[in-house]
């Protein structure tokens, strides 16, 4: 991924805790950390007081939905910029499912150069896995990858790859680049107009169920098959305690697979289906308590690698109906990071060099992407977010930058606020605002 | 009482109160002007998503009896079919001005959602697969007028409980009033979660008549065999289905029921639909008591 022009702008963050450290200072000039210290002293710099402020490498998201091309009414590519970029997020994986689909070296670079005008965010687009999604036959994933948005990520998320032979043939073919495929773990048959996780709550509600079954079992068959030839599986929006067992079981084998959870499966519970409101409709189904309390035992040992948003969208027409024809998906940037505080920090199951590790550093890694997910340290590119980690506030759809209003969270009081964000040295949100 | 969304709602007095009730208005019915002027002015709107000539009608007349104006908002040849939300229709209904909308829809939980939009009460009429509320009121008040009871009674439900709204109503509201209900189906036919509701479960129909007063008859749909539910409408018919044979081996005072319409030959034969220990006609009858009831007790009337 190049730089863009980067800023001659200098700034001096001062007294932030790096990663939840002591308090230090961070200078910031063309683009770069410059120097990272107590008692900096930077003539013609513009100051942050950062004092009490925990300082982030930029947040890195490998799964979003921007809707950009085709779905301009829920979201835009310069909009999702604009709510990663106030969620602390320097880059996000713009998922392929947009209209056209994002399976050809046009349309990928179309969305990648969307992101560059946008300059909230780096926008690195996710290839399709099958043309059109269709599950049939291979996109053209060389000449995306080669193409100039460099794709790594290849993903028919919103569908699975079911047929087991062609997901054999996307492992082997991607190696050539070192590509990955992202999984959407659902067998079709076993879900055919699912509503909801399978269980007490949907029995109750008369609503479709979504059994844990059809993910566990194709991510079982992925991680063997990736075994098999060699390759590099992720495992998209993990939800379910017997996911985590097989990704446990998988890389004790040697299994070269990395998986995400979200950050709505690791606090939320298909009980709150019971009002039968669809802005808890989600897919994958929120699931039990049992669940989001391996979720977050997974995160915390490293079986689950990383935390993804899944963001996703959605006017509210799509939203105000009944829940069977309602839309699944729900809004994510802009809350991930309190919801990790919430679940994994406040408890006690991570520090913030784990989440880190878990929101920023593994992430870039697994997409393949240089620049992001780096240390706060001199030389390395100024990506840095800003996060006030001892405030709390009640969360207000009406208040978020996205263009949706979608978010699942809305009226839970959640911990921390974003106070910054630097790409490259250009704040993209300072003082809490958007830039 | 705001709304009838769930007979799980309904504390047993409650549920007693709509029975009680129900048998004093049911008197009514018998009355040469079968008319109370108890809903005057106030205004019943029917809005029915899904074909069901039984249900609508039933609450037609239970609102008329009560002199409420009854509007009927059916979603054929309406704004509905054409494409108009629930909660612009909501929005409607809110405008006209109504006291209760009673809705009939193929979406668990669009009763639910309808409640969120409207002020007047919302009474669920069957939504989806999840529950059917006043059908649950009316076998109850059915199995307490034919057998003097309910507390300890024995209640087989037989049939596609796993779809079934009326069994999801039924298994709520007998157990809230004492009964003891016990679901017989194949097992791909019951909820995976079944073992936590308040009821058991036999996969023996024939294990389950002698021991039971009243046997409750489902509607399966013969459709239900391509999606590999059961093999064949025969087997069905032929482990599930009530025939005289079966029936004979019932208690001599048991009772049949069923919510209507009955596909004779695949869940009952001829001679047990006819038979005088099969409520189905009853039911019907009851069915405007109850709902006589419920509106009465929502709507506050005097
Ligand atoms: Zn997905």
């Amino acid at each position: 991924m190049d730089v863009m022009t980067p800023s001659s702008a200098a700034y001096l963050i001062r007294g932030a805790r790096i990663a939840g450290g002591d308090a230090a200072d961070i200078l910031i000039r063309d683009g770069a950390i410059a120097e990272v210290g107590t008692g900096i002293d930077a003539a013609g710099a513009a100051t942050v007081d950062a004092e009490g402020l925990v300082a982030l490498p930029g947040l890195v998201d490998l799964h979003t939905h921007l809707r950009e091309p085709g779905r301009e009414d829920a979201e835009t590519v310069a909009g999702g910029a604009r709510a990663a970029a106030a969620g602390g997020y320097t880059a996000v994986h713009a998922m392929a499912n947009t209209d056209p689909v994002a399976d050809t070296a046009g349309v990928v670079e179309q969305v990648w150069r969307l992101g560059r005008e946008s300059g909230h965010c780096d926008v690195r687009p996710v290839g399709a896995v099958t043309r059109g999604l269709g599950g049939v036959q291979l996109a053209e994933l060389g000449a995306m990858a080669d193409s100039a948005a460099g794709v790594r990520v290849f993903s028919d998320d919103g569908t699975c790859v079911s047929d087991a032979l062609l997901m054999r043939r996307a492992l082997e073919y991607v190696k050539a680049f070192d590509g990955v495929v992202a999984q959407h773990a659902q067998e079709p048959r076993l879900t055919e107009d699912a509503q909801m996780n399978e269980g007490v709550v949907s029995d109750r509600l008369g609503l479709a169920g979504w059994p844990s079954v059809a993910e566990e079992a194709v991510i079982a068959r992925d991680c063997l098959l990736t075994e098999h030839v060699g390759s590099r599986l992720h495992v998209c929006h993990v939800s379910t305690k017997g996911s985590v067992q097989i990704l446990r079981w998988a890389k004790s084998r040697g299994c070269n697979v990395t998986a995400e959870v979200t950050p709505h499966h690791l606090l939320l519970t298909d009980d709150l289906a019971e009002s039968y409101d669809p802005v808890y409709k989600v897919n994958p189904p929120l699931r039990t308590a049992e669940d989001v309390h391996a979720l977050r035992e997974g995160l915390a040992d490293g079986t689950v690698d990383c935390v993804a948003t899944d963001h996703a969208p959605h006017p509210a027409e799509a939203k105000e109906t009944e829940w069977a024809t309602a839309a699944m998906g729900m809004l994510g940037l802009e809350t991930a990071l309190s919801v990790a505080q919430h679940t994994m920090i406040d408890t006690g199951l991570l520090d913030w060099p784990g989440l880190v590790e878990r929101m920023s550093a593994a992430p870039a890694r697994i997409g393949r992407l240089a620049g992001h997910g780096r240390p706060i340290a001199p030389g390395e590119p100024a990506n840095v977010t800003l996060y006030d980690a001892d405030t709390a506030s009640d969360i207000d759809p009406a208040a978020l930058a996205s263009k949706s209003a979608n978010t699942p969270f809305r009226g839970m009081r959640l911990p921390g606020r974003i106070q910054a964000t630097f790409l490259r040295g250009v704040p993209t949100v300072l003082d809490g605002k958007i830039q | 009482m705001r709304h009838l969304l769930s007979t799980g709602d309904l504390s047993r007095d409650e549920a007693l109160l709509v029975l009680d009730t129900a048998a004093e208005l049911a008197q009514v019915g018998d009355r040469s002007v079968k008319k109370l002027p108890t809903l005057r002015g106030r205004t019943v709107v029917n809005l029915f998503y899904e074909d069901s000539t039984r249900t609508r009608t039933s609450f037609e007349l239970a609102a008329k009896r009560l002199s409420a104006d009854v509007i009927n908002f059916s979603a054929k040849g309406s704004s509905v079919s054409k494409g108009e939300s629930l909660k612009d229709t909501a929005l409607t209904l809110q405008a006209m001005g109504a006291d209760s909308v009673v809705v009939r829809h193929n979406a668990s939980g669009a009763a639910h959602r309808l409640a969120e939009w409207v002020d007047g009460a919302v009474l669920n009429a069957g939504d989806g697969t999840h529950e059917h509320p006043t059908q649950a009121l009316l076998d109850v008040f059915t199995m307490r007028e034919r057998l003097g009871r309910l507390d300890g009674l024995r209640v087989a439900i037989v049939g596609d409980v796993l779809h079934s709204r009326v069994a999801r109503s039924n298994v709520l509201l007998l157990h809230t009033l004492g009964a003891e209900v016990t679901l017989v189906a194949p097992p791909t036919l019951v909820p995976v979660s079944v073992h936590t509701w308040p009821c058991s479960v036999s996969y023996d129909l024939d294990a389950v008549l002698p021991k039971s007063d009243v046997v409750m008859l489902l509607r399966v749909q013969a459709e239900r065999m391509h999606d590999a539910f059961f093999p064949s409408a025969r087997e069905y018919s032929r482990r599930y289905g009530l025939d005289a044979e079966r029936f004979a081996r019932m208690q001599d005072d048991a009772i049949v029921m069923h919510p209507g319409p009955m596909v004779r030959g695949m869940e009952i034969s001829a001679e047990v639909a006819d038979s005088t220990r099969t409520t189905v006609n009853e039911q019907v009858t009851n069915g405007v008591s109850v709902r006589m009831a419920v509106l009465y007790l929502l709507l506050g009337g005097s």
